[in-house]
């Protein structure tokens, strides 16, 4: 009788889930697929298009390091999410990585188990409004009925804003982004308050993309960036280094049409980037051509962004504070070497 | 049996099928704490290896963002998330109370029309409880959030009764009774009168029981109710003011407000309970024996008084039961307001606070305690007033 609940508790603990201490490198390169968490559609940053492909800002990143890692920018499995199943699914386990538009705060990244991995897009709160309301300013919305997704950081700038401001407001709080333009639409709201890059998507959402306007004031700073879970430093440093590799490339004039014969470059930057000199992909864990599989089958950051939400695209987004730092914005990529 | 025929063994301790029994049922408990036991060390191993916070001391950190609607005073900058807890717990409530009351009233009413000889009544009631019943909740809740949205006009073209009821589709807007020092006299009178029914209406039934006497009960209880306290409202030179809604800029300031998403909640979820609720009814009702209605017909009592004293008493104790089910499958379908952003538990707790603070386990256990809680005491509450319908042993 003993024997057998000996048996038994020592063939239980031997089932015990071991997947907190294998690496996530060794996992994806096991599973050949990335599990990356997605948005459950922001135009621009991660949506299906007409046939059903996810296309986006963040969609691309996700190629990126599955391209770094796998050396297929197909190996990505997408896993849609809202805003307030994001960080659990990346605790949990169920993805490897988090691109969904995500702002890095301090208490995301301090209590959450977490780490964030750089900012992939620079953005800050707007306001989307009727034009029929006449109004011009954020300040002039005094008493005004908000539409909010549910579970990000606007809902507190929202009350910041207004509190620093002296003004008050109400606030109606949806669970993903389609029933917060469609409360907008049906007139629950007088307002939308998102990331302004939303809501450039939400106003092409719009029956009459004419018949709203965006508001000039922007609220907040939202630095949106890849999550990773925390205590995995080997896997934090290949996906940081993934968004550094795609600016590097960029400033250096590395791009998908002209890799190939960029290897050949004697640019020792260059070099050292796409792997024919220096040993930054085996630092990393990864072969020597990562970067360069990455900028052949994805592309560098200029070129993401310009078919995602800049001119190439419908959203027509300016660079702004989105362009390199040596024309004007905050991408800045640490120098490999 | 000879004790000796038996092989040696069997005589023993573990042969005994009462001691088996017992080490059986002993081993199986043991197994499932170890389980229990084995699961919770694991969770909070690994949460503790991926540096997750954790601890109920997030409670006492200011939220930061704003309600739609609020029971308790709840300030956006100044409350915490314990508030937030609060606040939703007693929207989960109002809610459901809201939707029980609503949903026994239309049960009711439904099921007695379900068993009407009018022909057109009895078929509208199955209409309507085969529709209502056949639709899944969420997209009846859905459903009523657009129509409520849909149908009504925006703030500036209010529909408006005597400029102090508007509605539109931010909410039906109500005056807000305003209680100035006094009124406190108007409550009392309300609870005396109250009170006074209550032994009025021990009077009266021992009245009807010794001499048979009928005393107009009801008419006079609301009289009293009704009129008590309006008498001292008027006598305490009338304390209590109301506060209007005006427009003003966007929206209406000041007076209450009932806001779309808690109408098209209240709607959906008493229309789809009502429905069971009525089938419960008809199932009562259609329980009692024949011959009870035909002797009280052969008594020569009315029909109502037929319906309201010999067969509802009757149909109560078969229909309380499967109605207590349909009261918790009301307050846990509440928590499909998450798709229409009213702010009850699910939405504001394990929904928002959820994400702005990340303690996944924490909140999710303090949401199932919610609803555990609510559940046990209406059980608990219909299971005493089932008892007390039961037949008494004679």
């Amino acid at each position: 009788m003993k024997l057998t609940k000996i048996a038994l508790i020592l063939g239980i603990a031997s089932l015990a889930p071991s997947f907190a201490s294998a690496s996530t490198l060794d996992q994806v390169v096991k599973k050949g697929t990335l599990n990356c968490g997605v948005s459950t559609g922001i135009p621009g940053f991660s949506a299906t298009d007409s046939k059903g492909v996810w296309k986006g800002i963040d969609v691309d990143f996700c190629q990126s390091v599955a391209a770094a890692v796998l050396g297929d920018p197909a190996k990505v499995k997408y896993i849609p999410l809202t805003a307030k199943e994001r960080f659990t699914a990346l605790q949990s386990g169920e993805i490897d990585l988090l691109a969904r538009s995500s702002t890095w705060t301090a208490t995301r990244d301090t209590s959450l188990g977490l780490n964030f991995a750089g900012v992939n897009y620079y953005d800050g709160q707007g306001f989307l409004v009727n034009k029929e309301l006449g109004i011009t300013s954020a300040k002039e919305l005094d008493g005004a009925t908000f539409c909010i997704q549910a579970g990000t950081t606007t809902e507190l700038n929202l009350t910041d804003y207004f509190k620093a401001n002296k003004m008050a407001y109400k606030a109606v709080t949806y669970d993903t982004s389609g029933q917060t333009i469609d409360g907008f639409k049906k007139g629950r709201c007088d307002a939308v308050t998102s990331d302004a890059s939303q809501l450039y998507g939400l106003k092409l959402k719009m029956d009459d993309p004419n018949s709203v306007v965006v508001l000039p004031e922007i609220i907040s700073k939202e630095p949106l960036g890849p999550v990773v879970r925390q205590g995995d430093d080997q896997w934090l440093n290949i996906v940081r280094w993934t968004m550094f590799a795609i600016l590097e490339a960029e400033e250096l004039g590395v791009s998908s049409a002209n890799v190939d014969s960029q290897l050949k470059s004697q640019n020792p930057s260059i070099k050292r980037l796409l792997g024919t000199s220096g040993k930054a992909g085996e630092n990393l864990g990864l072969n020597a051509d990562w970067a360069y599989s990455i900028v052949k089958k994805v592309g560098n950051y200029g070129e993401m962004f310009h078919r995602n939400v800049g001119k190439g695209s419908p959203l027509n987004i300016d660079r702004g504070l989105n362009n390199l730092w040596n024309q004007g914005g905050l991408m800045y990529s640490m120098p490999i070497r | 049996m000879n004790n000796s025929q038996l092989p040696p063994s069997a005589n023993g301790f573990l042969n005994n099928p009462q001691n088996r029994a017992v080490i059986f049922q002993v081993l199986a408990l043991m197994f499932v704490v170890f389980l229990a036991f084995y699961f919770a060390n694991n969770m909070f191993d690994n949460v503790e290896k991926r540096g997750i916070t954790t601890g109920f001391s997030f409670l006492d950190d200011v939220a930061g963002f704003g309600i739609s609607q609020t029971l308790i005073e709840y300030d956006d900058a100044g409350s915490t998330y314990y508030d937030v807890f609060i606040v939703g717990l007693l929207n989960t409530l109002l809610v459901s109370i809201i939707g029980i009351f609503f949903a026994s009233v239309l049960g009711l009413l439904i099921g007695v029309g379900r068993l009407s000889s009018n022909y057109l009544i009895s078929r509208l009631s199955l209409v309507y409880i085969e529709t209502f019943r056949n639709i899944p909740i969420l997209l009846q809740i859905l459903f009523w959030y657009n129509v409520v949205l849909a149908a009504l006009p925006s703030p500036r073209k209010s529909f408006s009764y005597l400029d102090s009821v508007f509605l539109n589709n931010r909410g039906l807007l109500l005056p807000e009774p305003i209680f100035e020092s006094g009124s406190s006299a108007i409550l009392i009178a309300l609870i005396l009168a109250i009170t006074g029914v209550f032994f009025l209406a021990r009077w009266s039934k021992k009245r009807h029981d010794l001499t048979g006497e009928e005393f107009p009960l009801i008419k006079v209880s609301i009289a009293l109710v009704l009129l008590a306290p309006v008498l001292v409202y008027f006598i305490s030179g009338q304390p209590i003011s109301a506060e209007y809604p005006h427009l003003k800029g966007f929206n209406f300031k000041g007076g209450l407000t009932i806001i779309p998403e808690l109408l098209a909640l209240m709607f959906a979820l008493s229309i789809y309970t009502a429905t069971y609720i009525a089938e419960a009814v008809r199932a009562g009702i259609e329980a009692v024996p024949n011959g009870q209605k035909e002797a009280a017909k052969s008594l020569g009592l009315k029909d109502h008084v037929i319906l309201t004293k010999v067969v509802l008493p009757q149909a109560l104790r078969v229909i309380i039961p499967p109605v207590i089910n349909q009261y918790l499958n009301l307050v846990k379908n509440s928590s499909l307001a998450t798709a229409i952003g009213y702010p009850e538990i699910v939405t504001l707790f394990s929904g928002t606070t959820l994400n702005q603070v990340g303690q996944a386990i924490e909140i999710i256990l303090m949401t199932m305690a919610v609803y555990l809680t609510f559940s046990i005491v209406i059980s608990l509450m219909l299971n005493w007033v089932n008892a007390k319908m039961a037949i008494k042993g004679r």
